[in-house]
């Protein structure tokens, strides 16, 4: 698409507008695509702006409502800004028995962060995300890429004072 | 297949991959090399070999001896006393917790021991990048048979007498399900695969497509050829990436040796796989709200009939199995379904997999005999509850599920049986709960998943899980009323029998289970304002008891909040105007002294 049709995001850089167009053009023609075009657009600026809704919207031919009915019903996506490290901790059953509920309480008390939120200074977001297949590591958390396994209560801050 | 001495079949599944299985095969890699075996001594990296409470874990072939907990630092031994010069180290063996004895081959750990393999058979056997390792195993043998030898007909007599039931916790055989889609009119079809596993507490189908993604995939072609399909989809869920890629490599693979694709081995047939990836939504595990998620809507169920093996996915004639349903297919054609039925009980037949976890020494993945009782699985398998603590229940079958308490250990894991004592076979998420587990907060966290997850179109589903959660919120934070129960009770009747899809229907199963075994605990909660188990905040006192407390310091040293008073020989004392109620102090305390 045309450059000029874009619209500004401060989150959004050209380059990554470029990477838009790409992921619009390949699936553009695909019935059926539209979820995997918003994973590959928030793979790329971390969450979806209500500004990309709407030129994914223009740009795959869709109606908008079908565009945020589908972003909205999906835990997957994420319409608000992300930190710059996110906390996954487990919720599953496994973890939730072996006291990861313990564990969240002790991230709430100390960075005062909730489950789906951010931190003022986008240094963490918080998602709870039911069982990663390391059940016997529960409670388990997983920061950005790292999976750290048996994290109490005792232990959470420490690991999370490793990222800065 | 290839000429090396020993193989090393380090497991790189997720339990191990966490516990640092990579930094140990880089280790091993570079002591390998520099004593000049890399010609003898190959690392191959496996999908999850099932023991992973033990990771990370590695499998020396063809000697058979396990090595549990290696570290980066083994390395160096490893190499020189055991693969240099014979002598495995004992250090790093199982040992029976029992009577300390080492244990130095998997197949006499009792853990292994009492499982048979069959959707598993080639987990930790295998690189699952590699397709020929596959194809050594008699992989795509049975493909080639039902394209070449078989016809529709004859695949589904082969299924319909393995007895084999649908894995994804329904139970319908799939036989069945195969024969009226292909008697379905339409020249378009499509085979689904359902790798959402939403069940919150259960990992089977993520480790069979990390560990084998080609039984799944011949186990479509070959319900592809049954119906006459030539498109398939797997939905795989986008937190399990690993699974995805794998998939994706043994379809390229697959492609490359002529399995998918036009003409597959010269049949003439045509089948294509894809992998599509979920976005994190439990209903779409249903099988109507997954085939709306493919077509890229929101994933809400639809009212059946039409069943989808008349109008599915885009409307076309559709089957669609679970991921463990599948990868039995391929023996089931290769060795009869008469053989798959020689195991199990009358009306459940072959082998169940189970993810065993919670309070259980043993947590892993485990795959047993259908018939084996439970108690089985969750002492000679499982080694029971660790940290000498009382055995309360196991949850079957996750949020659709329910419980199984100490009387009925003895119950076979059947469909039928299990379904009598209040629980359901489930997908397979089995999940041990110590006497430290409230039965009401566990209620509580499956109707909280439920809640969440409804996806909003029926309202007894939407509202009435949400009165039935605010009910149990209550009752935990010691605000439960007389009557609440009756409530609960009403309320669930309800839900379960006026919602459209399964996800309400069987909403209510883990709180009428509870309150069948430990209706006393629902009534501890409400009536004296006390948690018998001492899991919900608001129920503990936060005191100290002076005639248990044996003055060790523990509770003062993990308190966050400074809020207790401690002293050498002294009892200790909780300040409760600072007390963030965070339960340290009670977890850390050996003598039950907090009340
Ligand atoms: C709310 C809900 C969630 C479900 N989640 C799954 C799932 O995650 N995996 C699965 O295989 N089946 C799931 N099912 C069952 C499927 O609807 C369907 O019965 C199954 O995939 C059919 O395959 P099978 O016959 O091989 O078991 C779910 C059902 C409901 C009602
Ligand atoms: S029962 Fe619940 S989840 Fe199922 S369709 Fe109705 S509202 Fe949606
Ligand atoms: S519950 Fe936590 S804050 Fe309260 S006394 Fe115990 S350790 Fe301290
Ligand atoms: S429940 Fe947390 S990893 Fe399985
Ligand atoms: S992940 Fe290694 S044994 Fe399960």
């Amino acid at each position: 698409m045309k450059n000029s049709i874009r619209p500004k995001h401060p989150d959004i850089t050209s380059e990554m507008w470029d990477t838009i167009d790409e992921i619009i053009a390949k699936w553009k023609n695909t019935p059926g695509s539209v979820i995997t075009v918003l994973r590959e657009c928030q793979d790329v600026v971390r969450y979806l702006p209500s500004e990309l809704l709407h030129y994914i919207s223009y740009g795959m031919g869709l109606p908008l409502s079908q565009v945020f009915g589908v972003a909205t019903f999906y835990s997957f996506f994420s319409l608000t800004p992300k930190g710059r490290h996110t906390i996954k901790v487990c919720t599953g059953t496994a973890c939730y028995v072996k006291g990861i509920k313990e564990t969240i309480n002790r991230i709430y008390g100390k960075y005062n962060l909730k489950e789906g939120g951010t931190t003022e200074d986008r240094r963490f977001s918080l998602e709870g995300v039911r069982c990663l297949g390391a059940c016997g590591l529960a409670p388990v958390m997983v920061v950005n890429k790292d999976v750290h396994g048996a994290v109490s209560a005792d232990k959470v801050v420490q690991i999370l004072e490793k990222y800065e | 297949m290839n000429k090396t001495r020993l193989q090393l079949m380090l497991c790189g599944g997720t339990g191990c991959d966490s516990t640092g299985s990579e930094k140990v095969r880089i280790a091993l890699l570079q002591e390998i090399e520099k004593h000049g075996l890399s010609e003898e001594v190959q690392i191959i990296v496996t999908g999850c070999n099932g023991f992973c409470a033990v990771g990370p874990v590695m499998v020396v072939q063809p000697e058979g001896i396990f090595y549990q907990k290696i570290q980066p630092e083994d390395a160096k031994e490893l190499v020189d006393s055991h693969f240099l010069k014979g002598t495995p180290i004992q250090r790093l063996m199982y040992k029976n917790p029992a009577n300390k004895k080492i244990i130095p081959k998997m197949d006499d750990i009792p853990f292994f021991s009492s499982q048979v393999f069959r959707a598993m058979r080639n987990k930790g056997l295998i690189d699952p990048e590699v397709i020929d390792e596959y194809i050594a195993r008699d992989g795509y043998f049975a493909a080639a048979k039902a394209l070449n030898e078989m016809s529709p007909d004859d695949i589904i007599k082969e299924m319909l007498e393995s007895g084999l039931r649908g894995r994804g916790g329904a139970g319908f055989p799939a036989g069945m399900k195969w024969r009226f889609a292909k008697e379905a009119q339409g020249d378009v079809k499509y085979v689904l695969c359902n790798a959402d596993e939403g069940d919150p507490g259960a990992f089977m189908d993520r480790s069979i497509l990390e560990s084998d993604p080609h039984s799944v995939i011949e186990g479509m072609i070959i319900a592809a050829k049954a119906i006459n399909a030539h498109k398939g989809y797997i939905y795989c869920r986008s937190e399990y990436p690993l699974a995805v890629k794998r998939l994706n490599i043994a379809i390229e693979q697959a492609k490359n040796y002529g399995l998918l694709g036009e003409d597959i081995l010269g049949s003439g047939f045509e089948f294509d796989v894809e992998v599509y990836q979920g976005a994190g939504a439990f209903v779409c595990g249903e099988e109507t709200a997954l085939m709306r998620s493919i077509e890229g809507k929101r994933g809400m169920p639809i009212p059946r009939p039409p069943f989808p093996a008349h109008k599915g996915l885009w409307k076309k004639p559709t089957i669609l199995n679970n991921v463990e349903t599948l990868a039995n297919v391929p023996q089931i054609i290769l060795n009869g379904g008469k053989w798959y039925a020689s195991v199990g009980t009358a009306t459940s037949k072959g082998t169940k997999v189970f993810a065993l976890s919670g309070d259980v020494c043993n947590i892993g993945l485990v795959e047993v005999p259908m018939g084996t009782t439970i108690r089985k699985l969750v002492y000679d398998i499982g080694g029971g509850v660790p940290d000498k603590r009382k055995f309360k229940a196991v949850q079957l079958g996750g949020p659709s599920g329910g419980c199984v308490p100490e009387q009925y250990l003895d119950t076979p894991i059947d469909y039928e049986e299990i379904t009598k004592v209040g629980a359901i076979m489930g997908s397979g998420g089995a999940i041990v709960m110590d006497n430290t587990t409230c039965m009401v907060d566990m209620a509580r966290y499956f109707m909280d998943f439920i809640q969440d997850e409804s996806c909003g179109k029926c309202t007894p589903c939407r509202e009435g899980t949400k009165r039935i959660l605010t009910l149990l919120e209550n009752m935990c934070k010691g605000k439960g009323q007389p009557g609440d129960i009756e409530q609960l009770e009403e309320l669930c009747e309800v839900v379960k029998h006026s919602s459209l899809c399964g996800l309400g229907q069987t909403a209510s199963n883990p709180v009428l289970s509870t309150l069948k075994y430990f209706r006393d605990e629902y009534e501890a909660h409400i009536f004296d304002k006390t948690c018998p188990a001492k899991t919900c905040p608001a129920l503990v006192k936060f005191e100290v008891d002076p005639n248990k407390c044996k003055m060790c310091g523990l509770c003062f040293k993990g308190c966050p909040a400074d809020a207790i008073q401690w002293e050498k020989k002294a009892v200790a004392v909780i300040d409760k105007t600072k007390c963030i109620k965070c339960m340290s102090c009670y977890d850390r305390c050996k003598f039950d002294a907090i009340m």
